[in-house]
Protein backbone atom coordinates (compact mmCIF):
# COMPACT_ATOMS: atom_id res chain seq x y z
CA UNK A 1 0.00 0.00 0.00
CA UNK A 2 1.21 3.49 -0.60
CA UNK A 3 2.54 5.36 2.38
CA UNK A 4 2.60 2.44 4.76
CA UNK A 5 6.28 2.65 5.66
CA UNK A 6 7.31 5.22 8.22
CA UNK A 7 9.50 7.77 6.48
CA UNK A 8 10.81 10.73 8.40
CA UNK A 9 9.40 13.92 6.91
CA UNK A 10 11.86 16.75 6.39
CA UNK A 11 10.55 20.30 6.34
CA UNK A 12 13.09 21.46 3.81
CA UNK A 13 14.94 19.63 1.07
CA UNK A 14 18.21 21.10 2.33
CA UNK A 15 17.78 19.11 5.54
CA UNK A 16 17.49 15.69 3.92
CA UNK A 17 20.64 13.59 4.19
CA UNK A 18 22.46 12.64 1.01
CA UNK A 19 23.22 9.05 1.93
CA UNK A 20 22.18 6.06 -0.10
CA UNK A 21 18.75 5.22 1.22
CA UNK A 22 17.09 2.44 -0.81
CA UNK A 23 19.45 1.52 -3.61
CA UNK A 24 16.85 -0.36 -5.63
CA UNK A 25 13.87 0.90 -7.54
CA UNK A 26 11.20 -1.33 -9.05
CA UNK A 27 12.18 -2.29 -12.63
CA UNK A 28 8.60 -2.40 -13.82
CA UNK A 29 7.92 1.05 -12.40
CA UNK A 30 10.95 2.42 -14.21
CA UNK A 31 10.08 0.63 -17.46
CA UNK A 32 6.56 2.04 -17.28
CA UNK A 33 7.85 5.56 -16.67
CA UNK A 34 10.41 5.27 -19.44
CA UNK A 35 7.88 3.99 -21.95
CA UNK A 36 5.67 6.95 -21.11
CA UNK A 37 8.63 9.27 -21.65
CA UNK A 38 9.28 7.79 -25.09
CA UNK A 39 5.63 7.82 -26.09
CA UNK A 40 5.16 11.40 -24.93
CA UNK A 41 8.14 12.54 -26.96
CA UNK A 42 6.92 10.57 -29.97
CA UNK A 43 3.78 12.70 -30.11
CA UNK A 44 5.82 15.91 -29.99
CA UNK A 45 8.24 15.32 -32.87
CA UNK A 46 8.04 14.63 -36.60
CA UNK A 47 11.17 12.60 -37.16
CA UNK A 48 13.46 10.09 -35.52
CA UNK A 49 16.47 12.37 -35.20
CA UNK A 50 14.43 14.81 -33.13
CA UNK A 51 13.14 11.99 -30.93
CA UNK A 52 16.66 10.73 -30.28
CA UNK A 53 17.80 14.24 -29.45
CA UNK A 54 15.02 14.69 -26.91
CA UNK A 55 15.80 11.41 -25.18
CA UNK A 56 19.45 12.41 -25.11
CA UNK A 57 18.65 15.75 -23.53
CA UNK A 58 16.60 14.01 -20.87
CA UNK A 59 19.57 11.76 -20.15
CA UNK A 60 22.01 14.70 -20.13
CA UNK A 61 20.32 16.26 -17.11
CA UNK A 62 20.52 12.94 -15.26
CA UNK A 63 24.17 12.48 -16.18
CA UNK A 64 25.24 15.87 -14.89
CA UNK A 65 23.71 15.19 -11.48
CA UNK A 66 24.92 11.61 -11.31
CA UNK A 67 28.47 12.88 -11.76
CA UNK A 68 28.24 15.33 -8.84
CA UNK A 69 26.44 12.94 -6.55
CA UNK A 70 28.66 9.93 -7.17
CA UNK A 71 31.92 11.83 -6.90
CA UNK A 72 30.78 13.16 -3.56
CA UNK A 73 29.21 9.99 -2.20
CA UNK A 74 31.20 7.08 -3.62
CA UNK A 75 34.55 8.53 -4.51
CA UNK A 76 35.29 10.58 -1.43
CA UNK A 77 35.60 13.89 -3.25
CA UNK A 78 38.19 12.98 -5.86
CA UNK A 79 37.70 14.45 -9.30
CA UNK A 80 38.70 12.78 -12.54
CA UNK A 81 41.20 14.69 -14.63
CA UNK A 82 42.39 12.02 -17.08
CA UNK A 83 40.57 10.41 -19.98
CA UNK A 84 40.98 6.80 -18.89
CA UNK A 85 39.97 7.80 -15.38
CA UNK A 86 36.66 9.29 -16.42
CA UNK A 87 35.94 6.43 -18.83
CA UNK A 88 36.46 3.78 -16.18
CA UNK A 89 34.38 5.92 -13.80
CA UNK A 90 31.50 5.80 -16.30
CA UNK A 91 32.04 2.14 -17.13
CA UNK A 92 32.12 0.90 -13.54
CA UNK A 93 30.79 3.33 -10.93
CA UNK A 94 28.04 4.99 -12.94
CA UNK A 95 26.84 1.75 -14.51
CA UNK A 96 26.89 -0.02 -11.14
CA UNK A 97 24.74 2.65 -9.51
CA UNK A 98 22.32 3.05 -12.39
CA UNK A 99 21.97 -0.51 -13.67
CA UNK A 100 23.18 -2.66 -10.80
CA UNK A 101 26.12 -4.10 -12.72
CA UNK A 102 29.34 -3.01 -14.38
CA UNK A 103 29.11 -2.43 -18.15
CA UNK A 104 30.00 -5.43 -20.28
CA UNK A 105 33.01 -3.97 -22.01
CA UNK A 106 34.98 -0.80 -22.64
CA UNK A 107 36.95 -0.67 -25.88
CA UNK A 108 39.08 1.82 -27.70
CA UNK A 109 38.17 2.45 -31.32
CA UNK A 110 40.62 1.10 -33.88
CA UNK A 111 40.08 3.55 -36.70
CA UNK A 112 40.15 6.83 -34.78
CA UNK A 113 42.12 7.98 -31.76
CA UNK A 114 39.20 9.77 -30.20
CA UNK A 115 36.61 6.98 -30.23
CA UNK A 116 35.71 4.69 -27.36
CA UNK A 117 32.89 2.18 -27.03
CA UNK A 118 30.97 0.88 -24.06
CA UNK A 119 29.02 -2.26 -24.92
CA UNK A 120 26.16 -3.93 -23.19
CA UNK A 121 24.48 -7.18 -24.15
CA UNK A 122 21.03 -5.96 -23.18
CA UNK A 123 20.63 -2.35 -22.14
CA UNK A 124 18.22 -2.02 -19.24
CA UNK A 125 16.19 0.70 -20.89
CA UNK A 126 15.78 -1.36 -24.08
CA UNK A 127 14.72 -4.47 -22.25
CA UNK A 128 10.99 -4.07 -22.80
CA UNK A 129 11.13 -2.11 -26.05
CA UNK A 130 10.91 -3.39 -29.61
CA UNK A 131 11.54 -1.05 -32.50
CA UNK A 132 9.10 -1.23 -35.42
CA UNK A 133 10.68 -1.73 -38.85
CA UNK A 134 9.76 1.69 -40.15
CA UNK A 135 11.77 3.44 -37.46
CA UNK A 136 15.00 2.20 -38.94
CA UNK A 137 18.02 2.74 -36.77
CA UNK A 138 16.31 4.42 -33.85
CA UNK A 139 17.58 3.27 -30.46
CA UNK A 140 16.03 4.15 -27.11
CA UNK A 141 19.52 3.74 -25.72
CA UNK A 142 19.82 7.39 -26.75
CA UNK A 143 18.69 8.08 -23.19
CA UNK A 144 21.72 6.24 -21.82
CA UNK A 145 23.93 7.95 -24.40
CA UNK A 146 22.62 11.22 -22.99
CA UNK A 147 23.51 10.17 -19.47
CA UNK A 148 27.07 9.34 -20.53
CA UNK A 149 27.34 12.65 -22.39
CA UNK A 150 26.11 14.48 -19.28
CA UNK A 151 28.76 12.84 -17.13
CA UNK A 152 31.58 13.48 -19.62
CA UNK A 153 30.52 17.04 -20.35
CA UNK A 154 30.19 17.88 -16.68
CA UNK A 155 33.67 16.56 -15.95
CA UNK A 156 35.15 18.69 -18.72
CA UNK A 157 35.47 16.07 -21.49
CA UNK A 158 33.05 17.22 -24.20
CA UNK A 159 32.08 14.41 -26.53
CA UNK A 160 29.47 13.25 -29.03
CA UNK A 161 27.81 10.14 -27.65
CA UNK A 162 25.47 7.90 -29.62
CA UNK A 163 23.85 4.51 -29.15
CA UNK A 164 23.97 1.83 -31.84
CA UNK A 165 22.70 -1.68 -32.33
CA UNK A 166 25.39 -4.18 -33.28
CA UNK A 167 24.02 -7.49 -34.52
CA UNK A 168 25.74 -10.54 -33.05
CA UNK A 169 25.84 -13.93 -34.71
CA UNK A 170 24.13 -16.62 -32.77
CA UNK A 171 22.01 -14.22 -30.76
CA UNK A 172 18.50 -13.08 -31.38
CA UNK A 173 18.77 -9.57 -29.93
CA UNK A 174 21.56 -7.29 -31.11
CA UNK A 175 24.12 -5.93 -28.68
CA UNK A 176 23.97 -2.22 -27.85
CA UNK A 177 27.09 -0.11 -28.14
CA UNK A 178 27.48 3.41 -26.79
CA UNK A 179 29.93 5.18 -29.07
CA UNK A 180 31.87 8.06 -27.51
CA UNK A 181 33.71 10.47 -29.77
CA UNK A 182 35.72 13.04 -27.85
CA UNK A 183 36.17 16.63 -28.97
CA UNK A 184 39.60 17.65 -30.12
CA UNK A 185 40.33 19.81 -27.08
CA UNK A 186 40.11 16.73 -24.89
CA UNK A 187 42.84 14.95 -26.83
CA UNK A 188 45.00 18.06 -26.90
CA UNK A 189 44.72 18.47 -23.16
CA UNK A 190 45.42 14.78 -22.58
CA UNK A 191 48.56 15.08 -24.67
CA UNK A 192 49.57 18.20 -22.76
CA UNK A 193 49.10 16.53 -19.39
CA UNK A 194 51.32 13.69 -20.52
CA UNK B 1 39.23 35.74 13.52
CA UNK B 2 38.61 36.95 9.99
CA UNK B 3 36.88 40.25 9.53
CA UNK B 4 35.93 40.14 5.90
CA UNK B 5 34.94 37.35 3.59
CA UNK B 6 33.41 37.18 0.15
CA UNK B 7 32.03 33.89 -1.10
CA UNK B 8 30.98 33.27 -4.70
CA UNK B 9 29.83 30.07 -6.41
CA UNK B 10 30.81 30.10 -10.09
CA UNK B 11 29.24 27.55 -12.43
CA UNK B 12 30.96 25.68 -15.26
CA UNK B 13 30.44 28.42 -17.83
CA UNK B 14 31.93 31.11 -15.57
CA UNK B 15 28.64 32.59 -14.42
CA UNK B 16 28.32 33.40 -10.71
CA UNK B 17 25.25 31.65 -9.35
CA UNK B 18 25.55 32.67 -5.72
CA UNK B 19 27.17 35.52 -3.81
CA UNK B 20 27.56 36.29 -0.12
CA UNK B 21 29.62 38.82 1.80
CA UNK B 22 30.39 38.82 5.49
CA UNK B 23 31.76 41.61 7.69
CA UNK B 24 32.30 44.15 4.96
CA UNK B 25 34.76 46.89 5.86
CA UNK B 26 34.21 50.46 4.64
CA UNK B 27 34.00 50.39 0.88
CA UNK B 28 36.05 52.89 -1.06
CA UNK B 29 34.25 54.90 -3.72
CA UNK B 30 36.46 53.83 -6.59
CA UNK B 31 36.70 50.16 -5.66
CA UNK B 32 33.19 49.20 -4.76
CA UNK B 33 33.38 45.74 -6.25
CA UNK B 34 36.97 45.05 -5.28
CA UNK B 35 36.26 41.62 -3.80
CA UNK B 36 34.37 40.40 -6.81
CA UNK B 37 37.12 41.74 -9.04
CA UNK B 38 39.82 39.85 -7.17
CA UNK B 39 37.86 36.61 -7.35
CA UNK B 40 37.20 37.09 -11.03
CA UNK B 41 40.89 37.62 -11.69
CA UNK B 42 41.68 34.39 -9.86
CA UNK B 43 39.51 32.35 -12.23
CA UNK B 44 42.32 31.84 -14.73
CA UNK B 45 44.66 30.44 -12.13
CA UNK B 46 41.93 28.10 -10.92
CA UNK B 47 41.30 26.88 -14.44
CA UNK B 48 44.88 25.74 -14.90
CA UNK B 49 45.26 24.40 -11.39
CA UNK B 50 42.11 22.31 -11.58
CA UNK B 51 43.59 20.03 -14.22
CA UNK B 52 46.79 19.30 -12.36
CA UNK B 53 45.26 17.58 -9.36
CA UNK B 54 42.36 15.27 -8.61
CA UNK B 55 41.71 16.82 -5.21
CA UNK B 56 38.71 19.09 -4.82
CA UNK B 57 40.12 21.52 -2.23
CA UNK B 58 42.71 23.68 -3.97
CA UNK B 59 43.81 25.59 -0.87
CA UNK B 60 44.88 29.15 -1.55
CA UNK B 61 45.47 29.98 -5.19
CA UNK B 62 46.03 33.72 -5.11
CA UNK B 63 46.73 36.67 -2.80
CA UNK B 64 45.88 40.34 -2.80
CA UNK B 65 47.39 42.42 0.02
CA UNK B 66 46.27 40.52 3.12
CA UNK B 67 43.36 38.82 1.39
CA UNK B 68 43.68 35.19 0.32
CA UNK B 69 41.63 33.42 -2.34
CA UNK B 70 40.78 29.81 -1.51
CA UNK B 71 39.03 27.62 -4.03
CA UNK B 72 37.18 24.30 -3.99
CA UNK B 73 36.32 22.66 -7.33
CA UNK B 74 33.52 20.10 -7.57
CA UNK B 75 33.30 17.17 -9.97
CA UNK B 76 31.17 19.18 -12.36
CA UNK B 77 33.71 22.01 -12.37
CA UNK B 78 31.61 24.32 -10.26
CA UNK B 79 33.97 26.52 -8.27
CA UNK B 80 33.39 27.66 -4.70
CA UNK B 81 35.61 30.70 -4.28
CA UNK B 82 36.26 32.32 -0.93
CA UNK B 83 38.10 35.59 -0.42
CA UNK B 84 39.17 35.91 3.20
CA UNK B 85 41.91 36.94 5.56
CA UNK B 86 41.88 34.01 7.96
CA UNK B 87 44.64 31.46 8.47
CA UNK B 88 42.38 28.60 9.48
CA UNK B 89 42.95 26.08 6.68
CA UNK B 90 41.01 23.23 8.24
CA UNK B 91 38.07 25.44 9.09
CA UNK B 92 37.88 26.61 5.51
CA UNK B 93 38.09 23.06 4.19
CA UNK B 94 35.21 21.94 6.38
CA UNK B 95 33.25 25.05 5.35
CA UNK B 96 33.68 24.09 1.69
CA UNK B 97 32.59 20.54 2.38
CA UNK B 98 29.41 21.76 4.09
CA UNK B 99 28.65 24.01 1.13
CA UNK B 100 29.33 21.15 -1.27
CA UNK B 101 26.66 19.05 0.39
CA UNK B 102 24.16 21.91 0.29
CA UNK B 103 25.01 22.56 -3.32
CA UNK B 104 24.35 18.98 -4.37
CA UNK B 105 21.00 19.02 -2.61
CA UNK B 106 20.07 22.20 -4.47
CA UNK B 107 20.97 20.97 -7.98
CA UNK B 108 19.61 17.45 -7.58
CA UNK B 109 16.03 18.22 -8.72
CA UNK B 110 15.84 17.85 -12.50
CA UNK B 111 13.79 21.00 -12.82
CA UNK B 112 16.64 23.16 -11.51
CA UNK B 113 19.20 23.56 -14.28
CA UNK B 114 22.78 23.47 -13.05
CA UNK B 115 23.57 26.85 -14.55
CA UNK B 116 20.70 28.71 -12.90
CA UNK B 117 21.02 31.12 -9.99
CA UNK B 118 20.48 29.42 -6.68
CA UNK B 119 16.99 30.45 -5.78
CA UNK B 120 16.50 28.80 -2.41
CA UNK B 121 17.79 32.03 -1.07
CA UNK B 122 16.30 32.47 2.38
CA UNK B 123 17.39 29.14 3.71
CA UNK B 124 20.63 28.96 1.81
CA UNK B 125 21.58 32.43 3.00
CA UNK B 126 20.82 31.61 6.59
CA UNK B 127 22.82 28.40 6.52
CA UNK B 128 25.69 30.05 4.74
CA UNK B 129 26.11 33.02 7.05
CA UNK B 130 25.74 30.71 10.01
CA UNK B 131 28.43 28.33 8.78
CA UNK B 132 30.66 31.22 7.80
CA UNK B 133 30.41 32.84 11.22
CA UNK B 134 31.03 29.53 12.96
CA UNK B 135 34.07 28.86 10.84
CA UNK B 136 35.54 32.29 11.27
Amino acid sequence: MIGVGKVKQYGNVLDKPLNKGKTEVSLSAFAFLFSELVQYNQTQVDNIGELERRLEDAGYAVGARVLELLCHRDKGNRRETRLLGILSFVHSTVWKVLFGKVADSLEKGTEHEDEYMISEKELLVNKFISIPKDMGTFNCGAFVAGIVRGVLDGAGFPAVVTAHFVPMEGQQRPRTTILIKFAEEVLLREARLG
Amino acid sequence: MATTACFIIVSRNDIPIYEAEVGVAAKREDAAQLHQFILHAALDVVQDLAWTTSAMYLKSVDRFNELVVSVYVTAGHTRFMLLHDSRNDDGIKSFFQEVHELYIKVILPLLHSITWLIYMLPFFNYLLTFILSVRI
